[in-house]
């Protein structure tokens, strides 16, 4: 970042450093600026224009997610002639899709339900004009439904800048301008590696998580903050929890590191796991050559039993255990524990060779 | 990881090398892509097959599998010989140096060629690349380790990176990207035969003597067997009882005939899991945990973060979380633990580990700490090394390339090589049970490039049989140009099409991690 310079925000002396775009600094001040297609960590597109603010007495609207503050310059985010231009966005972009929020997944989770509702819009001055897309179903981790697309480009941003897997672009022309990997394929038949990155970026409903459809409304839902249970890198993630059940997986850039709001197929729709019925639900003891149920009581008791005679027998040296990459340092610290206080013997390895 | 996950983004070189980073820490992956797509770092890939980051490298070398040593070897040479390495810093901070040089003199670009097939001046360029760089990072994952020669990869990769001053500065470091969850936590908490947590020596009296006086016992000073010497005892009758937590040797270990022998000539084998896998089949008592969604602790990352896990939902039936199991079995056998949370088992390792003594579950709510940490006041440890090494002076490793244990020949001409896809986890327990997943990729499939495949007469989709001298299998083919020619690449997911039947259970002498990416296969379309 640059020098520090001041302007002046809704008659507010603010001091900035150069380079930061007026949204960036009006953020920082807590002064709100109603946005669409910005994004963190993504080039500012300006495509919205729902964040236009006036610029000096001349009475300019710029975009200000994507103009840079300068010396002296004064700026007003509320003014007749802004929120006009607002109410004209938003009410645009109402009538050019099908925005009804009964089933919606995102109602109450909406920007753009957000922003018409801030505004105060009963109605857009235009006629809807449906765009008739099929709602694509062709998967069943991500549902897109294009008819509820604004054309923010925030998917396209976060898979090219960030995930940088280079799937998603615009298409077509004009009036038919819609966002789609090449050749106009459904994901599931495009290079996409459905890291799920463009849904957590989507507004609006256009792109929402499959598995997750009717499970429960955001109010609804608990997120549960945790850390993913497969690769090293350890990516922050949280739990969408409704009715005791996780249904999906979404982030948070605020998490920070090491993954900032980032996640790859396997953290984002390798879940089905943990409810699944082949879960183990009771200790199963050997009878007969056959695994059956048994008691915790049990299960201990037969194992106790089973240790302590191999160790008075042999020695502690012929048992070993196994310990797990995938448990938590504490389980990993006590399984050893267990086996060298316990058993009394340092055969203790696990799967960190394989 | 010496150094940090973020410093990859922003560094001047990146040399990835035994690493399919996009498949396999794909959010890794991303990192690298951006640094090359908008922060203008230098990529060279090192990897026989066509792995996703060969599309952004500045430049691709592709050694025969088993060949790395040469490889770290020919670029140290061509760094020596055109006097690109960092002369103070080998001078002042490191050791061992001429012995190195003197050993990596015979690797000339153009014999180094005759090992690897990677050309003289593709080599040489490489060499400027990394040499040249203010920082550069060396990433590698298990095409370094799961070697015979395993060690001596990783060795010559520190060796390569010391060499162009990059241990101990921002952006630099030898970065190995772990494959598991907690492969870090595990080692750090002692999960290891020859050491506590905390990597104390077991054998050293002073470590010994803390540990015995924290839990009131005495300890066993000798080291104890690694997971492999286990099957082989467990298979001579040597060792009698085994207690497995989330594992599954039934599926990950090299040659499962074997680990099924030695598990089934145990007097009691228990299995603690979430599921009843392939191990847990051979069990005479399964025990069942709870996943990570259902209960409260901490992983340590790749970059030796550690970071909170938090109870979401209830675990199934009576399932409990592993650090109930073992507290409540250690009880039974009259040894007392009685913690009533996972946070209470941290305060102990606060006390006992010293890296990790200032890392606590109030430190860590927002964002993880990476050790080493030795105080409640310490920020964390971003890279290792700095300004000194941690055992004072760099040291260099004089290392030859030594063959692979086991090489094609006229019976089984072809190289396997094995590995993860993106879209599944190691045995697959759980990502097979994931419906996304499996849309994505439904079956097993062994890739093996066109030119062979056209000559054996074999079109994609067709089933083929692999075998090698420990076992046969067969898998559907896909005929990609990903695996250079005479070489198949198997993943190890699919238990139907367990290709650990065939891999090859040679031992790295020091590491004692078996030979996964190269044994001696034939194909023959099934």
């Amino acid at each position: 970042m640059g020098n520090k310079i001041s302007l002046t925000i809704d008659g507010k002396k603010i001091e900035a450093s150069s380079g930061q775009t007026i949204l960036e600094i009006a953020k920082e001040n807590g002064i709100h600026i109603p946005t669409l297609c910005y994004y963190p960590n993504t080039k500012p597109a300006g495509a919205c224009r729902v964040c236009v603010v006036e610029i000096g007495t001349a009475g300019k609207l710029e975009a200000s997610c994507c103009t840079p503050v300068s010396p002296g310059m004064v700026v007003q985010t509320n003014t007749e002639k802004v929120m006009n231009a607002r109410r004209m966005v938003a009410e645009l972009l109402w009538s050019s899709g099908n925005h009804n929020c009964l089933q919606c997944e995102k109602n109450g989770d909406c920007e753009l339900q957000d922003l018409i509702y801030e505004l105060g819009i009963e109605k857009p001055r235009f006629e809807i004009d449906l765009p008739g897309y099929e709602i694509e179903d062709t998967n069943s981790m991500i549902q897109r439904d294009l008819n509820k697309c604004i054309l923010c480009g925030r998917c396209i941003r976060v898979c090219n800048e960030i995930q940088v897997h280079e799937v998603l672009d615009f298409s077509m022309r004009g009036s038919h301008t819609k966002v789609s990997p090449a050749f106009d394929a459904d994901y599931i038949d495009s290079e996409c590696v459905f890291c799920g990155a463009c849904v957590d970026a989507c507004p609006v409903g256009a792109l929402t998580f499959k598995q997750a459809r009717f499970k429960g409304r955001p109010w609804e839902m608990k997120k549960v903050r945790t850390t993913c249970p497969y690769c090293g890198v350890g990516c922050q993630m949280d739990l969408n929890v409704s009715d005791g059940k996780v249904v999906k997986v979404t982030t948070n850039m605020d998490y920070g590191k090491p993954n900032h709001g980032m996640l790859c197929s396997k953290g984002r729709f390798g879940m089905n796991f943990i409810d699944n019925s082949d879960r183990l639900k009771t200790p199963l003891i050997r009878m007969d050559g056959e695994l059956k149920a048994a008691s915790w009581e049990e299960a201990y008791g037969y194992i106790a039993e089973k240790f302590a005679s191999i160790k008075e027998k042999d020695g502690p040296d012929s048992i070993a255990g196994l310990s797990s990459a995938r448990c938590t340092n504490e389980e990993n610290y006590l399984f050893q524990k267990f086996m060298r206080a316990v058993i009394g013997t340092n055969n203790i390895d696990h799967c960190a060779r394989l | 990881m010496t150094n940090s996950i973020e410093e990859i983004e922003f560094t001047d070189a990146i040399l990835a090398i035994g690493t399919n980073t996009t498949e396999n820490h794909p959010v890794i992956g991303s990192g690298v892509k951006r640094a090359v797509r908008q922060h203008g770092a230098k990529l060279i890939v090192i990897d026989p097959r066509k792995i996703g980051l060969v599309d952004y490298a500045d430049i691709w070398l592709r050694p025969k599998p088993g060949t790395n040593v040469a490889v770290l070897n020919g670029l140290m040479n061509s760094i020596i010989d055109e006097r690109l390495y960092a002369k103070e810093y080998v001078a002042n901070r490191t050791e061992g140096f001429e012995t190195m040089k003197e050993t990596v003199a015979k690797y000339t670009p153009d014999h180094v060629e005759d090992i690897t097939g990677v050309p003289a001046d593709d080599l040489r360029i490489a060499a400027r690349i990394y040499a040249e760089a203010n920082s550069a990072s060396i990433l590698y994952a298990m095409g370094i380790t799961q070697h015979s020669h395993g060690t001596d990869a990783v060795k010559s990769c520190a060796n390569l990176s010391m060499l162009c001053g990059n241990v101990g500065v921002e952006g630099g470091g030898v970065n190995p990207l772990r494959g598991q969850n907690n492969v870090q936590g595990a080692c750090d908490m002692g999960a290891l035969p020859n050491v506590l947590p905390a990597y104390q020596p077991i054998a050293n009296d002073d470590a010994r003597t803390k540990f015995e006086k924290s839990w009131g016992v005495s300890l066993p000073a000798k080291p104890g067997l690694t997971i492999m010497e286990i099957m082989n005892a467990a298979h001579d009758g040597d060792l009698k009882g085994l207690y497995i937590m989330g594992e599954n040797p039934m599926v990950s270990d090299p040659d499962l005939t074997h680990v099924e022998a030695s598990l089934k000539n145990l007097d009691i084998l228990v299995v603690q899991d979430i599921f009843l896998n392939e191990t847990g089949q051979l069990a005479d008592v399964v025990l069942p945990s709870a996943c990570f969604a259902e209960k409260n602790g901490t992983f340590s990352n790749t970059e030796r973060r550690v970071q909170r896990i938090r109870k979401a939902v209830d675990a199934p039936g009576e399932a409990k979380a592993d650090w109930q199991i073992i507290s409540e079995l250690a009880t039974k056998m009259n040894y007392a633990m009685s913690y009533s949370s996972a946070k209470e088992i941290m305060d102990e390792i606060n006390g006992l580990a010293p890296s990790y003594a200032g890392i606590t579950y109030e430190r860590i709510e927002e964002e993880g700490i990476q050790w080493p940490c030795p105080s409640t006041d310490h920020p964390g440890t971003r890279y290792l090394h700095k300004g000194k090494f941690s055992r004072g002076l760099g040291l260099f490793s004089a290392i030859d390339y030594r063959p692979s244990d086991e090489l094609p020949d006229n019976e089984y001409p072809f190289i396997l090589t094995t590995g993860r896809v993106l879209y599944h986890f190691h045995t697959a327990t759980m990502t097979r049970r994931s419906e996304g997943l499996n849309e994505r990729y439904p079956e097993s499939l062994a890739e093996i490039n066109s030119r062979d495949a056209e000559k054996l007469k074999i079109k994609e989709g067709d089933f083929i049989t692999v075998t090698s001298r420990r076992g046969s299998l067969k898998v559907k083919a896909s005929v990609v140009d990903t695996p250079p020619e005479g070489t198949i690449f198997m993943n190890f997911h699919f238990s139907e099409a367990a290709v650990n039947l065939l891999t090859n259970p040679a031992l790295d002498p020091i590491g004692k991690i078996p030979e996964y990416k190269v044994c001696a296969v034939k194909i023959e379309a099934a």
